[in-house]
Protein backbone atom coordinates (compact mmCIF):
# COMPACT_ATOMS: atom_id res chain seq x y z
CA UNK A 1 0.00 0.00 0.00
CA UNK A 2 2.40 1.95 0.79
CA UNK A 3 4.63 1.89 -2.33
CA UNK A 4 2.22 2.15 -4.45
CA UNK A 5 0.24 4.54 -2.26
CA UNK A 6 3.86 6.99 -2.78
CA UNK A 7 4.06 6.17 -6.31
CA UNK A 8 0.97 7.39 -7.43
CA UNK A 9 1.23 10.78 -5.28
CA UNK A 10 3.39 11.17 -8.03
CA UNK A 11 1.27 10.83 -11.01
CA UNK A 12 -1.25 13.35 -8.80
CA UNK A 13 1.99 15.97 -9.27
CA UNK A 14 2.07 15.05 -12.91
CA UNK A 15 -1.49 14.91 -13.47
CA UNK A 16 -2.09 18.12 -11.81
CA UNK A 17 0.52 20.14 -13.61
CA UNK A 18 -0.99 18.96 -16.60
CA UNK A 19 -4.39 19.85 -15.80
CA UNK A 20 -3.64 23.65 -14.39
CA UNK A 21 -3.10 24.51 -18.02
CA UNK A 22 -7.02 24.60 -18.56
CA UNK A 23 -7.21 27.91 -16.77
CA UNK A 24 -5.36 29.17 -19.54
CA UNK A 25 -8.22 30.60 -21.79
CA UNK A 26 -8.76 30.95 -25.63
CA UNK A 27 -7.59 29.20 -28.36
CA UNK A 28 -3.84 28.97 -26.96
CA UNK A 29 -4.90 27.49 -24.43
CA UNK A 30 -7.38 24.87 -26.39
CA UNK A 31 -3.68 24.86 -28.68
CA UNK A 32 -1.53 24.12 -25.47
CA UNK A 33 -3.90 21.27 -23.99
CA UNK A 34 -4.37 19.56 -27.14
CA UNK A 35 -0.87 19.35 -27.52
CA UNK A 36 -0.28 18.42 -23.93
CA UNK A 37 -2.87 15.60 -24.23
CA UNK A 38 -1.40 14.63 -27.71
CA UNK A 39 2.41 14.09 -26.08
CA UNK A 40 1.18 12.31 -23.07
CA UNK A 41 -0.88 9.73 -25.21
CA UNK A 42 1.85 8.84 -27.42
CA UNK A 43 5.29 9.43 -25.92
CA UNK A 44 7.02 6.50 -25.23
CA UNK A 45 8.28 7.22 -22.22
CA UNK A 46 5.17 8.46 -21.01
CA UNK A 47 3.32 5.59 -22.12
CA UNK A 48 5.46 3.62 -20.01
CA UNK A 49 4.91 5.75 -17.29
CA UNK A 50 0.98 5.27 -17.61
CA UNK A 51 1.28 1.37 -17.79
CA UNK A 52 3.09 1.77 -14.43
CA UNK A 53 0.47 3.85 -13.10
CA UNK A 54 -1.95 1.40 -14.23
CA UNK A 55 -0.23 -1.35 -12.60
CA UNK A 56 0.41 0.77 -9.47
CA UNK A 57 -3.46 1.42 -9.20
CA UNK A 58 -4.62 -2.38 -9.87
CA UNK A 59 -1.93 -3.28 -6.72
CA UNK A 60 -3.07 -0.75 -4.77
CA UNK A 61 -6.81 -1.29 -5.40
CA UNK A 62 -6.21 -5.31 -5.15
CA UNK A 63 -4.23 -4.77 -2.11
CA UNK A 64 -6.55 -2.90 -0.35
CA UNK A 65 -9.62 -4.93 -0.72
CA UNK A 66 -7.14 -7.94 0.76
CA UNK A 67 -6.04 -6.19 3.80
CA UNK A 68 -9.12 -4.47 4.61
CA UNK A 69 -11.24 -8.29 4.49
CA UNK A 70 -8.32 -9.93 6.71
CA UNK A 71 -8.47 -6.94 8.69
CA UNK A 72 -12.36 -7.41 9.14
CA UNK A 73 -11.72 -11.20 9.46
CA UNK A 74 -9.44 -10.66 12.89
CA UNK A 75 -12.83 -9.09 14.81
CA UNK A 76 -15.64 -11.41 13.99
CA UNK A 77 -18.07 -9.77 16.96
CA UNK A 78 -17.79 -6.16 16.62
CA UNK A 79 -17.50 -4.00 19.54
CA UNK A 80 -21.23 -2.69 21.33
CA UNK A 81 -19.58 0.81 22.30
CA UNK A 82 -16.46 1.79 20.66
CA UNK A 83 -15.03 5.18 20.48
CA UNK A 84 -12.18 5.35 17.98
CA UNK A 85 -12.26 9.19 17.36
CA UNK A 86 -10.82 9.11 20.69
CA UNK A 87 -8.00 7.87 20.14
CA UNK A 88 -7.28 8.07 16.01
CA UNK A 89 -8.31 10.43 12.86
CA UNK A 90 -11.79 9.45 11.44
CA UNK A 91 -9.80 9.22 7.55
CA UNK A 92 -7.46 6.87 9.37
CA UNK A 93 -10.19 4.50 10.28
CA UNK A 94 -12.42 4.79 6.89
CA UNK A 95 -9.51 4.59 4.31
CA UNK A 96 -11.29 2.19 2.65
CA UNK A 97 -14.36 3.56 2.51
CA UNK A 98 -12.76 6.87 1.16
CA UNK A 99 -10.23 4.47 -1.25
CA UNK A 100 -13.75 3.09 -2.96
CA UNK A 101 -15.38 6.46 -3.27
CA UNK A 102 -11.97 7.10 -5.34
CA UNK A 103 -12.23 4.21 -7.22
CA UNK A 104 -16.03 4.57 -8.26
CA UNK A 105 -15.15 8.29 -8.99
CA UNK A 106 -11.99 6.96 -11.31
CA UNK A 107 -14.50 4.84 -13.50
CA UNK A 108 -16.59 7.49 -13.75
CA UNK A 109 -13.50 9.89 -14.31
CA UNK A 110 -11.89 7.84 -17.42
CA UNK A 111 -14.41 6.50 -18.87
CA UNK A 112 -15.81 10.28 -19.11
CA UNK A 113 -11.76 11.48 -20.26
CA UNK A 114 -9.20 8.73 -20.65
CA UNK A 115 -12.16 6.37 -22.94
CA UNK A 116 -13.03 9.50 -25.10
CA UNK A 117 -9.29 10.21 -25.86
CA UNK A 118 -7.69 6.93 -26.40
CA UNK A 119 -11.51 4.97 -28.11
CA UNK A 120 -14.37 7.56 -28.44
CA UNK A 121 -15.65 9.56 -31.46
CA UNK A 122 -13.44 12.80 -30.57
CA UNK A 123 -12.80 16.10 -33.37
CA UNK A 124 -9.63 16.49 -34.52
CA UNK A 125 -8.36 20.12 -34.55
CA UNK A 126 -5.62 21.34 -36.21
CA UNK A 127 -3.96 17.67 -36.48
CA UNK A 128 -4.67 16.76 -32.41
CA UNK A 129 -7.65 15.61 -30.75
CA UNK A 130 -9.60 18.23 -29.30
CA UNK A 131 -9.64 16.59 -25.64
CA UNK A 132 -9.65 20.41 -24.60
CA UNK A 133 -13.45 20.89 -25.44
CA UNK A 134 -14.48 17.53 -24.59
CA UNK A 135 -13.31 18.61 -21.21
CA UNK A 136 -14.55 22.04 -21.11
CA UNK A 137 -17.95 21.43 -22.38
CA UNK A 138 -18.39 18.68 -19.63
CA UNK A 139 -18.68 21.21 -17.03
CA UNK A 140 -20.06 23.31 -19.21
CA UNK A 141 -24.34 23.51 -18.27
CA UNK A 142 -25.67 24.98 -21.75
CA UNK A 143 -23.71 21.53 -23.76
CA UNK A 144 -24.22 19.11 -20.38
CA UNK A 145 -27.14 19.00 -18.41
CA UNK A 146 -25.47 17.06 -15.78
CA UNK A 147 -22.40 19.65 -15.04
CA UNK A 148 -23.32 21.24 -11.92
CA UNK A 149 -24.13 17.72 -10.68
CA UNK A 150 -20.53 16.55 -11.78
CA UNK A 151 -18.86 19.69 -10.87
CA UNK A 152 -20.42 18.79 -7.02
CA UNK A 153 -19.44 15.01 -7.54
CA UNK A 154 -16.00 16.00 -8.73
CA UNK A 155 -15.36 18.32 -5.65
CA UNK A 156 -16.53 16.03 -3.15
CA UNK A 157 -14.23 13.22 -4.73
CA UNK A 158 -11.54 15.64 -4.21
CA UNK A 159 -12.81 16.27 -0.73
CA UNK A 160 -12.25 12.09 -0.07
CA UNK A 161 -9.19 12.15 -1.82
CA UNK A 162 -7.81 14.88 0.97
CA UNK A 163 -9.06 13.36 3.58
CA UNK A 164 -7.46 9.61 1.77
CA UNK A 165 -3.92 11.75 1.30
CA UNK A 166 -4.40 13.25 4.53
CA UNK A 167 -3.57 9.86 6.48
CA UNK A 168 -2.44 8.07 3.29
CA UNK A 169 0.85 10.17 2.95
CA UNK A 170 2.55 10.07 6.27
CA UNK A 171 1.37 6.47 7.29
CA UNK A 172 3.20 5.31 3.91
CA UNK A 173 6.92 6.13 5.32
CA UNK A 174 5.70 4.97 8.99
CA UNK A 175 5.05 1.40 7.14
CA UNK A 176 8.17 1.82 5.05
CA UNK A 177 9.88 1.85 8.67
CA UNK A 178 10.42 5.73 8.60
CA UNK A 179 9.51 7.85 12.02
CA UNK A 180 12.51 9.57 13.46
CA UNK A 181 12.09 12.47 15.83
CA UNK A 182 13.98 15.12 13.25
CA UNK A 183 12.30 14.11 9.99
CA UNK A 184 8.81 12.83 10.96
CA UNK A 185 7.33 16.53 11.74
CA UNK A 186 8.70 17.53 8.44
CA UNK A 187 7.04 14.47 6.84
CA UNK A 188 3.94 14.97 8.58
CA UNK A 189 3.83 18.97 7.51
CA UNK A 190 4.76 17.67 3.93
CA UNK A 191 1.63 15.00 3.90
CA UNK A 192 -0.83 17.61 5.37
CA UNK A 193 -0.13 20.53 2.87
CA UNK A 194 -0.05 17.70 -0.39
CA UNK A 195 -3.59 16.30 1.09
CA UNK A 196 -4.91 20.04 0.45
CA UNK A 197 -2.96 21.51 -1.96
CA UNK A 198 -3.56 18.89 -4.39
CA UNK A 199 -7.04 18.21 -3.91
CA UNK A 200 -7.94 21.72 -4.03
CA UNK A 201 -5.63 22.11 -7.01
CA UNK A 202 -7.97 19.74 -8.73
CA UNK A 203 -11.01 20.50 -7.97
CA UNK A 204 -10.60 24.33 -8.54
CA UNK A 205 -10.85 23.45 -12.34
CA UNK A 206 -14.17 21.99 -12.56
CA UNK A 207 -15.51 24.97 -10.08
CA UNK A 208 -13.66 27.38 -12.61
CA UNK A 209 -14.66 25.79 -15.76
CA UNK A 210 -18.18 25.72 -14.44
CA UNK A 211 -18.58 29.11 -13.56
CA UNK A 212 -17.01 30.74 -16.41
CA UNK A 213 -19.56 28.78 -18.62
CA UNK A 214 -22.84 29.62 -16.19
CA UNK B 1 -22.80 7.41 43.29
CA UNK B 2 -25.13 5.47 41.31
CA UNK B 3 -24.19 3.53 38.02
CA UNK B 4 -25.94 0.97 35.69
CA UNK B 5 -23.82 -1.40 34.24
CA UNK B 6 -24.14 -3.29 30.78
CA UNK B 7 -21.84 -5.85 30.94
CA UNK B 8 -21.08 -8.67 28.25
CA UNK B 9 -22.47 -12.09 29.53
CA UNK B 10 -20.86 -15.23 27.42
CA UNK B 11 -21.16 -19.20 29.25
CA UNK B 12 -18.34 -19.99 27.16
CA UNK B 13 -16.09 -19.90 23.97
CA UNK B 14 -18.74 -21.50 21.82
CA UNK B 15 -21.93 -19.69 22.84
CA UNK B 16 -23.32 -16.16 21.90
CA UNK B 17 -22.77 -13.61 24.20
CA UNK B 18 -24.96 -10.41 24.88
CA UNK B 19 -24.54 -7.45 27.43
CA UNK B 20 -26.67 -7.64 30.83
CA UNK B 21 -27.74 -4.99 32.55
CA UNK B 22 -27.31 -4.34 36.50
CA UNK B 23 -27.81 -1.18 38.81
CA UNK B 24 -25.39 -0.51 41.66
CA UNK B 25 -25.42 2.06 43.89
CA UNK B 26 -23.41 3.42 46.67
CA UNK B 27 -20.26 3.00 44.58
CA UNK B 28 -17.42 5.16 46.07
CA UNK B 29 -15.26 7.36 43.92
CA UNK B 30 -12.45 6.15 45.38
CA UNK B 31 -13.18 2.48 44.32
CA UNK B 32 -10.75 0.56 41.58
CA UNK B 33 -12.90 -0.64 38.61
CA UNK B 34 -12.24 -3.92 39.52
CA UNK B 35 -13.36 -3.36 43.10
CA UNK B 36 -16.34 -2.39 41.66
CA UNK B 37 -16.89 -5.31 39.67
CA UNK B 38 -15.95 -7.32 43.08
CA UNK B 39 -18.89 -5.94 45.25
CA UNK B 40 -21.32 -6.53 41.90
CA UNK B 41 -20.26 -9.70 42.20
CA UNK B 42 -20.44 -10.31 45.65
CA UNK B 43 -23.92 -9.26 45.72
CA UNK B 44 -24.47 -11.40 42.33
CA UNK B 45 -23.34 -14.28 44.33
CA UNK B 46 -25.69 -13.63 47.59
CA UNK B 47 -28.35 -13.59 45.05
CA UNK B 48 -27.94 -17.07 44.19
CA UNK B 49 -27.09 -15.37 40.40
CA UNK B 50 -23.78 -16.27 38.43
CA UNK B 51 -20.85 -13.68 39.04
CA UNK B 52 -18.74 -12.54 35.86
CA UNK B 53 -15.66 -13.94 35.14
CA UNK B 54 -12.72 -11.50 34.49
CA UNK B 55 -9.04 -11.72 34.76
CA UNK B 56 -6.77 -10.06 37.42
CA UNK B 57 -3.56 -10.51 39.34
CA UNK B 58 -1.60 -7.77 40.50
CA UNK B 59 -3.81 -5.06 40.50
CA UNK B 60 -0.96 -3.05 40.53
CA UNK B 61 -0.81 -2.13 36.64
CA UNK B 62 2.11 -4.35 35.94
CA UNK B 63 0.76 -7.78 35.55
CA UNK B 64 -1.21 -6.94 32.21
CA UNK B 65 -4.29 -9.31 33.42
CA UNK B 66 -7.03 -7.32 33.24
CA UNK B 67 -8.49 -6.81 29.94
CA UNK B 68 -11.55 -4.90 30.16
CA UNK B 69 -12.77 -2.63 27.20
CA UNK B 70 -15.12 -0.13 28.89
CA UNK B 71 -17.17 2.26 27.35
CA UNK B 72 -15.95 2.23 24.19
CA UNK B 73 -11.97 2.12 25.14
CA UNK B 74 -9.31 -0.40 26.04
CA UNK B 75 -8.80 0.00 29.97
CA UNK B 76 -11.23 2.52 29.59
CA UNK B 77 -11.12 6.33 29.94
CA UNK B 78 -8.12 8.02 31.43
CA UNK B 79 -4.64 7.62 29.37
CA UNK B 80 -1.78 5.48 30.65
CA UNK B 81 -3.69 3.39 33.13
CA UNK B 82 -4.81 -0.54 33.20
CA UNK B 83 -8.44 -1.28 34.58
CA UNK B 84 -7.34 -2.01 38.25
CA UNK B 85 -5.89 1.77 37.79
CA UNK B 86 -8.65 3.31 37.04
CA UNK B 87 -11.01 4.58 39.77
CA UNK B 88 -14.97 5.22 39.79
CA UNK B 89 -14.50 8.89 40.20
CA UNK B 90 -13.50 8.96 36.41
CA UNK B 91 -17.38 8.45 35.96
CA UNK B 92 -20.00 10.42 36.52
CA UNK B 93 -22.87 9.55 38.78
CA UNK B 94 -25.98 8.01 37.36
CA UNK B 95 -23.60 7.08 34.21
CA UNK B 96 -24.40 3.87 31.91
CA UNK B 97 -20.97 1.96 31.59
CA UNK B 98 -20.21 -0.66 29.04
CA UNK B 99 -17.84 -3.10 29.68
CA UNK B 100 -16.93 -5.94 26.81
CA UNK B 101 -13.90 -8.28 26.73
CA UNK B 102 -11.12 -7.52 24.35
CA UNK B 103 -12.63 -8.64 21.14
CA UNK B 104 -10.13 -10.07 18.17
CA UNK B 105 -10.17 -13.35 16.58
CA UNK B 106 -6.81 -14.14 18.02
CA UNK B 107 -8.00 -13.24 21.91
CA UNK B 108 -11.12 -15.93 21.52
CA UNK B 109 -13.58 -15.04 25.01
CA UNK B 110 -13.39 -17.90 27.57
CA UNK B 111 -16.07 -16.68 29.63
CA UNK B 112 -17.70 -13.09 30.15
CA UNK B 113 -15.10 -10.69 30.35
CA UNK B 114 -11.90 -13.32 30.41
CA UNK B 115 -10.01 -13.91 26.68
CA UNK B 116 -7.69 -16.30 25.84
CA UNK B 117 -4.26 -14.37 25.03
CA UNK B 118 -2.02 -17.20 24.30
CA UNK B 119 -1.20 -15.98 21.09
CA UNK B 120 0.74 -13.64 22.46
CA UNK B 121 2.53 -16.25 24.32
CA UNK B 122 3.11 -17.98 20.89
CA UNK B 123 4.48 -15.33 19.35
CA UNK B 124 6.70 -14.98 22.08
CA UNK B 125 7.69 -18.57 21.80
CA UNK B 126 8.67 -17.96 18.44
CA UNK B 127 11.53 -15.22 19.08
CA UNK B 128 11.28 -12.82 21.73
CA UNK B 129 14.14 -14.40 24.02
CA UNK B 130 17.83 -14.11 24.36
CA UNK B 131 19.79 -17.30 24.37
CA UNK B 132 22.37 -16.79 26.58
CA UNK B 133 24.79 -19.82 28.00
CA UNK B 134 24.21 -20.67 31.79
CA UNK B 135 26.80 -23.51 32.13
CA UNK B 136 27.92 -20.87 35.16
CA UNK B 137 30.43 -18.91 32.95
CA UNK B 138 27.39 -16.09 31.84
CA UNK B 139 28.71 -12.72 31.78
CA UNK B 140 27.00 -9.65 33.62
CA UNK B 141 24.98 -8.11 31.12
CA UNK B 142 26.13 -4.78 33.24
CA UNK B 143 29.94 -5.62 32.10
CA UNK B 144 28.95 -4.48 28.48
CA UNK B 145 29.17 -0.83 27.58
CA UNK B 146 25.60 -0.03 26.02
CA UNK B 147 25.09 3.60 24.46
CA UNK B 148 22.47 5.69 26.98
CA UNK B 149 20.08 6.41 24.14
CA UNK B 150 19.67 2.60 23.20
CA UNK B 151 19.39 1.28 26.27
CA UNK B 152 16.51 4.15 27.02
CA UNK B 153 14.60 3.08 24.00
CA UNK B 154 14.72 -0.78 24.98
CA UNK B 155 13.55 0.03 28.90
CA UNK B 156 10.85 1.87 27.04
CA UNK B 157 9.84 -1.44 24.89
CA UNK B 158 10.72 -3.23 27.83
CA UNK B 159 7.63 -1.27 29.90
CA UNK B 160 4.95 -3.60 27.32
CA UNK B 161 2.76 -5.50 30.11
CA UNK B 162 1.23 -7.48 27.15
CA UNK B 163 -2.53 -7.14 27.98
CA UNK B 164 -3.72 -6.48 24.42
CA UNK B 165 -5.15 -3.26 24.75
CA UNK B 166 -2.77 -2.59 21.75
CA UNK B 167 -4.77 -5.51 19.75
CA UNK B 168 -8.63 -4.44 21.20
CA UNK B 169 -8.60 -0.66 20.48
CA UNK B 170 -6.86 -1.40 17.31
CA UNK B 171 -9.85 -1.45 14.33
CA UNK B 172 -7.64 -4.14 12.71
CA UNK B 173 -7.28 -6.37 16.12
CA UNK B 174 -3.66 -6.25 15.03
CA UNK B 175 -0.92 -6.74 17.27
CA UNK B 176 2.10 -4.83 15.69
CA UNK B 177 2.64 -2.83 18.83
CA UNK B 178 3.15 -5.22 21.40
CA UNK B 179 5.04 -7.67 18.78
CA UNK B 180 7.48 -4.35 18.09
CA UNK B 181 7.99 -3.83 21.32
CA UNK B 182 8.77 -7.19 22.09
CA UNK B 183 11.38 -7.14 19.08
CA UNK B 184 12.63 -3.56 19.96
CA UNK B 185 13.22 -4.85 23.63
CA UNK B 186 15.36 -7.53 22.53
CA UNK B 187 17.08 -5.63 19.39
CA UNK B 188 18.45 -2.85 20.60
CA UNK B 189 20.50 -4.43 23.40
CA UNK B 190 24.16 -5.96 22.69
CA UNK B 191 22.82 -9.73 23.86
CA UNK B 192 19.76 -9.43 21.49
CA UNK B 193 21.74 -8.80 18.23
CA UNK B 194 23.64 -12.12 17.22
CA UNK B 195 19.12 -13.36 16.81
CA UNK B 196 17.57 -9.99 15.71
CA UNK B 197 17.11 -11.27 12.29
CA UNK B 198 15.58 -14.25 12.78
CA UNK B 199 13.56 -12.99 15.95
CA UNK B 200 11.66 -10.48 13.77
CA UNK B 201 10.59 -12.77 11.06
CA UNK B 202 9.51 -15.59 13.06
CA UNK B 203 7.54 -13.13 15.53
CA UNK B 204 6.10 -11.68 12.83
CA UNK B 205 5.12 -15.19 10.80
CA UNK B 206 3.62 -16.54 14.10
CA UNK B 207 1.51 -12.78 14.48
CA UNK B 208 0.07 -13.48 11.15
CA UNK B 209 -0.44 -17.30 12.04
CA UNK B 210 -2.70 -16.45 14.87
CA UNK B 211 -5.09 -14.33 12.81
CA UNK B 212 -4.00 -10.91 13.83
CA UNK B 213 -5.13 -8.14 11.70
CA UNK B 214 -2.67 -5.68 9.54
CA UNK B 215 -1.39 -2.28 10.94
CA UNK B 216 -2.80 0.72 8.66
CA UNK B 217 -0.90 3.06 11.40
CA UNK B 218 -4.29 4.96 13.13
CA UNK B 219 -1.81 5.04 16.09
CA UNK B 220 -5.03 4.15 18.44
CA UNK B 221 -2.76 1.41 20.14
CA UNK B 222 -0.44 4.05 21.50
CA UNK B 223 -2.89 6.01 22.69
CA UNK B 224 -4.67 3.35 24.70
CA UNK B 225 -1.45 1.56 25.71
CA UNK B 226 -1.75 1.78 29.76
CA UNK B 227 2.34 2.06 28.76
CA UNK B 228 2.55 4.63 26.62
CA UNK B 229 5.15 2.20 24.37
CA UNK B 230 5.22 4.52 20.91
CA UNK B 231 4.45 3.14 17.31
CA UNK B 232 8.15 4.44 16.96
CA UNK B 233 8.95 0.33 17.74
CA UNK B 234 6.56 -0.73 14.53
CA UNK B 235 8.49 1.73 12.57
CA UNK B 236 11.49 -0.12 13.66
CA UNK B 237 10.43 -3.51 13.16
CA UNK B 238 8.98 -2.71 9.89
CA UNK B 239 12.65 -1.56 9.07
CA UNK B 240 14.24 -4.71 11.01
CA UNK B 241 11.78 -7.06 9.04
CA UNK B 242 12.21 -5.61 5.26
CA UNK B 243 16.14 -5.89 5.97
CA UNK B 244 16.33 -8.75 7.63
CA UNK B 245 13.69 -10.35 4.90
CA UNK B 246 16.59 -9.01 2.31
CA UNK B 247 19.42 -10.20 4.03
CA UNK B 248 19.42 -13.16 5.90
CA UNK B 249 20.01 -16.56 3.75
Amino acid sequence: MALTGLFLCLFLVGHLLGNLQLFVGGEEGREAFNNYAQFMTTNPLVKVLSYLTYAGIIFHIVDGFVLTIQNRKARPVKYVVEKGNLNSSWASRNMAVLGTILLVFLVSHMQSFWYVMHFGDIEIVDGVKDLHSVTVDFFNPAINNLAAVMTGLYVFAMLSMAFHLNHGFQSAFQTMGINHPTYTPVINFVGKAFSILIPAGFASLPIYLFIIQS
Amino acid sequence: MNITLKIWRQKGPNHVGAMETHKMTEVSGDMSFLEMMDVLNGNLIREGKEPFAFDHDCREGICGSCSMFINGEAHGPGRNVTTCQLHMRSFKDGETIHVEPWRSAAFPVIKDLSVDRSSFDRIIQAGGYVSVNTSGETIDANAIPIPKHDADEAFDAATCIGCGACVATCKNSSAMLFVSAKVSQLSLLPQGKPESKQRVIRMVDQMDLEGFGNCTNTGACEVECPKGISITNIARMNRAFLSSNLTSK
